[in-house]
């Protein structure tokens, strides 16, 4: 493909997307359809809660307040088979796009529940992960989780997710899943480099230490 | 980059053993050490910290240094006038091989630099990263504030030999001076692919509560037109060696030229040496400029030819001067 046509065709492509997300997405019908489901399997609201708080001992993610671009292309992916999940697949599979858009828009605009997890690891195990997700482990090439989740590991833009009191079981299911090759949507690799370097204990350790801290600046 | 594709295609391909299978998807590629190259292995703020021959009071202060390095961004509007950190560029805490770690300086100077001509101080090289890098300019000279960040680089050095010049993985560079053929058009391309996920679509960087997260490449908040960056074989190094975060080494070493001379062909700050002539500042200064595209026409507009300083409200610091010993 020329350079040209790659620019018409990437431009065409953004203005679909902004034209679906910004003139159409409606948290409203969202909200009807994380109650009613897709058909078949169960509704969002029956693991991800009626909060979307989730759930931290069956790894349920918390989406209220994630970015909803964040969480359509998650669906979407689903969807696609380019993530792969087989309790979330069978219950989403008959929505269409818009009507993930709907629901990404319903998540995102929710008020953020209180999430946090205490540790109940010790005092260094936390400390490790505290260093991990600020200010990395540079010897052995892990950046710090900040450097992309920024200020506070509270999401940057639409790529970066929230993950700062985000449940601990999942961010260790997520990293684990990098690691072994069982998920593989982060754009350019960029989360699979730095997970596979991680070690169990740091993977533990960082899991906690996020899952601790407040999903919310105040 | 076709060659080594097919050759990593052609080895999963053959060989599907566990051994293959345990390589990492991403690995870490770093240059290989020269033969009787002095390798460092700076200590960590950890090793500070738990360090009892180190007096509490000179503790304090090269901590307060290294607050400066890893958050210049607290000195904005007093010394700094972009939107970068001194981590920005010099990864890792400034400790890291193939990242300019910055503890040579500590163990290398004074000595003459070519590019202001003269011989320099560890706090002169450190006013300069302020006054081209930051588009800002340095704490004054023995202040306490130049006080604290002579202070973490010298800590950094910590049993470095002095003048020991043979040093591995200094500065970024590998790639050596010659430029091969390059194309805008295929800079841009490799941008759009492994930069703009992270540094935006027009290298605007991307922030989150007013912090700056991934710091912008170009225009305003970036390093100005006298920064060592500006010169292609600078960044095509660093990038070949740092970016994209987490994959060193990932990019071909033509891929990281095509992208260093994209990026420095947008517009920037101007240069705090500009005599009000860009092209007579390039000649003026042409041993550092020859390797950069200020004063050179890309796309049809002559690049650098501006009074932009971007937020900073001067030209040149005057903490910028020539030294002569006649």
């Amino acid at each position: 493909m020329t350079t040209l046509s790659r620019m018409i065709l990437a431009g065409a492509l953004i203005g679909l997307a902004t034209g679906a997300t910004a003139a159409e997405s409606d948290p409203e019908r969202g909200a009807q359809l994380a109650a009613q489901g897709d058909g078949s399997g169960a509704p969002c609201v029956a693991c991800h809660s009626a909060d979307g708080s989730g759930n931290n001992a069956a790894g349920f993610p918390r989406l209220a307040g994630l970015d909803s671009a964040y969480l359509a292309k998650q669906m979407l992916d689903y969807n696609a088979g380019e993530r792969v999940s087989p309790v979330m697949q069978p219950n989403i599979n008959n929505f269409d796009e818009q009507q993930i858009r709907d629901l990404a828009a319903y998540y995102a605009a929710m008020p953020v529940p209180q999430t946090t997890t205490t540790a109940d690891v010790g005092e260094d195990v936390l400390a490790l992960g505290e260093k991990l997700a600020n200010q990395g482990d540079w010897d052995n090439y892990i950046p710090p989780c900040s450097s992309c989740h920024g200020p506070g590991n509270r999401g940057v833009g639409e790529i970066f997710p929230a993950i700062a009191g985000q449940h601990p079981n999942y961010i260790r299911s997520q990293i684990n899943a990098w690691k072994n090759n069982q998920r593989n949507n982060d754009p350019n690799q960029l989360m699979t480099a730095v997970a596979e370097r991680l070690t169990e204990e740091q993977i533990d350790a960082v899991a906690a230490y996020l899952g601790s801290q407040s999903a919310t600046t105040e | 980059m076709k060659l080594k594709h097919t050759i990593s295609l052609l080895a999963s391909l053959l060989v599907a053993s566990p051994v293959i299978l345990a390589q990492p998807e991403v690995p870490v590629n770093l240059p290989e050490f020269k033969e009787g190259q002095y390798i460092h292995d700076a200590p960590t703020v950890e090793d500070l910290r738990k360090d009892d021959s180190i007096h509490p009071e000179l503790k304090k202060v090269i901590l307060k240094g290294r607050d400066m390095f890893m958050n210049t961004q607290q000195l904005r509007g007093k010394y700094v006038f972009n939107d970068l950190n001194c981590k920005s560029c010099h990864m890792g805490e400034g400790r890291m091989n193939w990242s300019a770690p910055v503890w040579p300086a500590a163990t290398t100077l004074p000595d003459f630099r070519g590019k202001n001509q003269h011989v320099n101080s560890l706090e002169e090289r450190i006013a300069g990263c302020f006054s081209f890098s930051m588009n800002g300019k340095s704490p004054a000279y023995g202040s306490d504030d130049m006080l604290a960040m002579v202070a973490y680089h010298k800590w950094l050095a910590t049993g470095a030999p002095v003048y020991e010049k043979n040093i591995g993985g200094r500065g970024f560079s590998h790639l050596g001076r010659e430029k091969p053929e390059l194309s805008y058009e295929r800079g841009q391309e490799v941008y759009a692919e492994n930069c703009a996920v992270c540094h935006g679509e027009n290298g605007q960087g991307q922030e989150k509560n007013g912090e700056v997260v991934f710091p912008p490449l170009w225009g305003d908040g970036s390093y100005n037109w006298g920064a060592g960056m500006t010169r292609i074989f600078t960044a095509a190094s660093f990038i070949q060696n740092n970016m994209p975060l987490g994959k060193p080494g990932s990019l071909t070493d033509d891929e990281a030229w095509q992208v260093a001379n994209f990026i420095n062909s947008q517009e920037r700050p101007q240069d705090p040496r500009y005599t009000g002539d860009v092209k007579e500042t390039r000649e003026k200064y042409l041993n550092f400029h020859k390797h950069t595209n200020y004063g050179t026409v890309v796309n049809g507009e002559l690049l650098g030819d501006h009074d932009n300083t971007g937020t900073k409200p001067f030209l040149k610091p005057d903490i910028l001067q020539p030294r002569t010993f006649e």
